[in-house]
């Protein structure tokens, strides 16, 4: 079965959203109704996020929701039980996120199996360095059609950037701005010459943008610099007791597309 | 067998540099840089004329005559507490900052545990008057009152660290979130031969100079730059790596770290990584960590705080995995009795992690001739209030 982010940047490049969520936040077992209450409200794009005790490249708020899902009892094992059934459910491409050590204790060969099995289409986990990837994850990946999914900052070389156009699964995840996640930025605050710069590179890959992307403003800056944006502190922020998940999803991703 | 790093910045199959994107750059500055920075004319000359006339370098080895009849045996104790600042914390930032100069960084940033390395990093920074932040556990904070005070006195600022257990770990993950959000003009002094490659090795260099003293010290008051053994206490590893690192390939010499057991290997209060742990990946290193089935770092506690570390820098997981050093541990317990041991058979008070590896003494059998060095990482001065509540006096 063709990977189903490839088919999606095939029939769109633009204003793709993408939304990021920790398994296991609010409640252990959110996991299924927020995938397919997010696809209902029209992301196109779904990041699930895997808890990590140790969150270094996260702010405040996946630190709260990493550290209260693990609380909750969330693990690997029991996230893939939640979503054995998803493809019943859902359409939409599904990645995994997170720290490599919870996948390194589940096993890596494993992990790429159990994705496959699940129909889930890719992972981006941060820490795991492409040197690594390549020597000794790569085939696992490959064998299963699992996406390994690269990320650039406005620090990454041009030559860099365009090693990672060559290796990166699906897309490129364009981290906006030299931050932890979760800062509340601007407009103002990209940096416009870092999007020039990659966007004169001639590319193959498609871009998302994340990091700092919180609202429709944001949103549609990123829009205009790249096919879509990331968000994923924001969509955490945005739950609250006493409105229905559903309620709050649906409102969130209207707010986020049309403002 | 090879002992020291790689190319690729393993020890064996533990290290390398699991760096998320966003710390790219900056490491592979480093690793591109430091070993010619290190070697380079300049570098030397200044790194040896504050290790001598600043540090206080070197610093004695001192045999210590009633210790040694209590255990019918010779000791001799490699005197790191009586560098400025303390502790062996200061070869290592007095490295780091003239290499950040080198790379032209303007701010300093480091976690720190007992607040020993925050000192000594806050201190280099006064020194050459560089802006400095060191990040703390909260509880870390409150347990070693006089480090902080010391630190901000220096000049840094000290930021509590309030998520986790409050310790060395947390403040860890803080400091690394710092460097990541301060990319381009900010330095990151590790205090520990851990992190992502070129630390370990980096700070195993700087370090290195307690090993490279103690062969000609050796040579003089014995006649044999080579001792029976070696015993260091091992958090992060640093002064263990650097009391270690000249005498790796001497394999006569027996080389021996001691871990934090708090309250005991088999409670859930211990630091003791290598007892307890497995091998994973924890702020960019792959190496031997304590961890539950998922791989969640687990809390560990010591009454040291700054042994008070859940993982174990990769250098001394591919000394214990080859079996070229042995790794023991010891309880707060047995190391509070040690510790008065020492202040009372030779008049020093050492640090609670020093004096872990004074507590190893008892588990072990001696030959009257053998040469036994122990290093003597740190003084007991930020430990008082520790000591007090324990004795009563």
């Amino acid at each position: 079965m063709k990977n189903r982010i490839n088919t999606l940047f095939e029939q769109k490049q633009k204003d793709i959203l993408s939304v990021y969520f920790t398994a296991g936040y609010p409640n252990l077992n959110d996991t299924v109704s927020i995938i397919t209450e997010l696809e209902k409200a029209g992301a196109d794009l779904i990041e699930i996020g895997i808890p990590f005790s140790d969150p270094t490249a996260d702010g405040p708020v996946i630190q709260q929701s990493s550290h209260l899902a693990l609380v909750n009892g969330m693990n690997l094992n029991l996230l893939f039980n939640q979503l054995k059934n998803i493809r019943d459910k859902v359409s939409v491409p599904l990645i995994l996120m997170g720290y490599f050590n919870p996948v390194y204790q589940f096993g890596v060969e494993r992990f790429c199996n159990k994705c496959n099995e699940t129909g889930i289409d890719g992972a981006i986990l941060p820490d795991l360095p492409l040197w690594e990837f390549e020597n000794n994850y790569q085939s696992f990946f490959e064998k299963n059609g699992i996406h390994n999914i690269l990320l650039i900052t406005p620090q990454t070389s041009d030559e860099r950037i365009l090693e990672i156009d060559n290796k990166t699964g699906g897309f490129i995840y364009m981290v906006s701005s030299s931050s932890t996640t979760g800062k509340n930025q601007k407009v103002e605050d990209f940096h416009q010459d870092y999007f020039n710069r990659v966007n004169s590179l001639g590319l193959k890959t498609p871009r998302l943008i994340g990091f700092g992307i919180s609202d429709n403003q944001t949103f549609n800056k990123a829009c205009e610099n790249a096919n879509g944006a990331i968000i994923g502190t924001a969509f955490i922020n945005s739950f609250k007791n006493n409105i229905p998940l559903e309620k709050s999803i649906t409102e969130f991703v209207k707010s986020v597309k049309n403002g | 067998m090879d002992y020291n790093v790689d190319e690729k910045g393993y020890y064996g199959e533990f290290g390398g540099a699991w760096i998320p994107e966003m710390m790219y750059a900056n490491i592979e500055e480093l690793r591109l840089r430091y070993l010619d920075i290190i070697h380079s004319e300049e570098f030397i000359e200044e790194f040896i004329h504050l290790l001598k006339n600043y540090v206080g370098r070197p610093s004695p080895l001192y045999f210590a005559k009633r210790l040694s009849e209590h255990y019918d045996t010779k000791i001799y104790l490699k005197r790191e507490d009586l560098n400025h600042t303390g502790s062996h914390k200061l070869n290592n930032t007095v490295g780091q900052i003239l290499l950040a100069q080198k790379l032209g960084k303007t701010r300093i940033i480091a976690e720190t545990g007992a607040g020993q390395h925050g000192v000594a990093t806050a201190t280099v920074c006064a020194l050459k008057g560089v802006q400095c932040v060191v990040y703390m556990g909260a509880l870390d904070v409150e347990r070693q009152a006089p480090n902080v005070k010391k630190m901000k006195m220096l000049g840094a600022e000290v930021i509590p660290v309030h998520s986790g257990n409050k310790t060395l770990k947390d403040a860890t993950n803080e400091a690394m979130r710092d460097w990541i959000n301060n990319p381009v003009h900010t330095h990151y002094i590790i205090g520990s031969v851990v992190g992502p490659h070129p630390y370990p090795d980096m700070v195993a260099r700087f370090q290195a100079v307690i090993s490279k003293e103690l062969k000609v010290q050796l040579a003089e008051q014995t006649g044999n730059e080579l001792p029976t053994r070696i015993i260091a206490c091992v958090g992060g590893g640093s002064n263990a790596a650097g009391a270690f690192y000249h005498f790796l390939e001497n394999k006569e010499v027996e080389l021996i770290g001691v871990e934090a057991a708090g309250k005991g290997v088999d409670t859930d209060e211990t630091a003791a990584t290598l007892k307890v742990g497995s091998p994973g990946v924890l702020h960019s290193s792959k190496t031997m960590l304590m961890q539950n089935k998922d791989g969640q770092i687990t809390e560990p506690y010591s009454i040291s705080a700054g042994l008070d570390y859940p993982g174990i820098g990769p250098m001394h997981a591919h000394l214990f995995k080859s079996g070229r050093a042995k790794y023991l541990y010891a309880t707060d317990k047995e190391v509070l009795e040690a510790a008065l041991l020492l202040t009372q058979k030779e008049g020093i008070i050492p640090a609670l992690e020093s004096a872990h590896a004074l507590a190893a003494l008892n588990q072990l059998e001696f030959n009257e001739n053998d040469v036994t060095v122990i290093n003597l990482s740190g003084r007991g001065d930020k430990d008082m209030q520790t000591y007090l509540d324990y004795f009563g006096y």
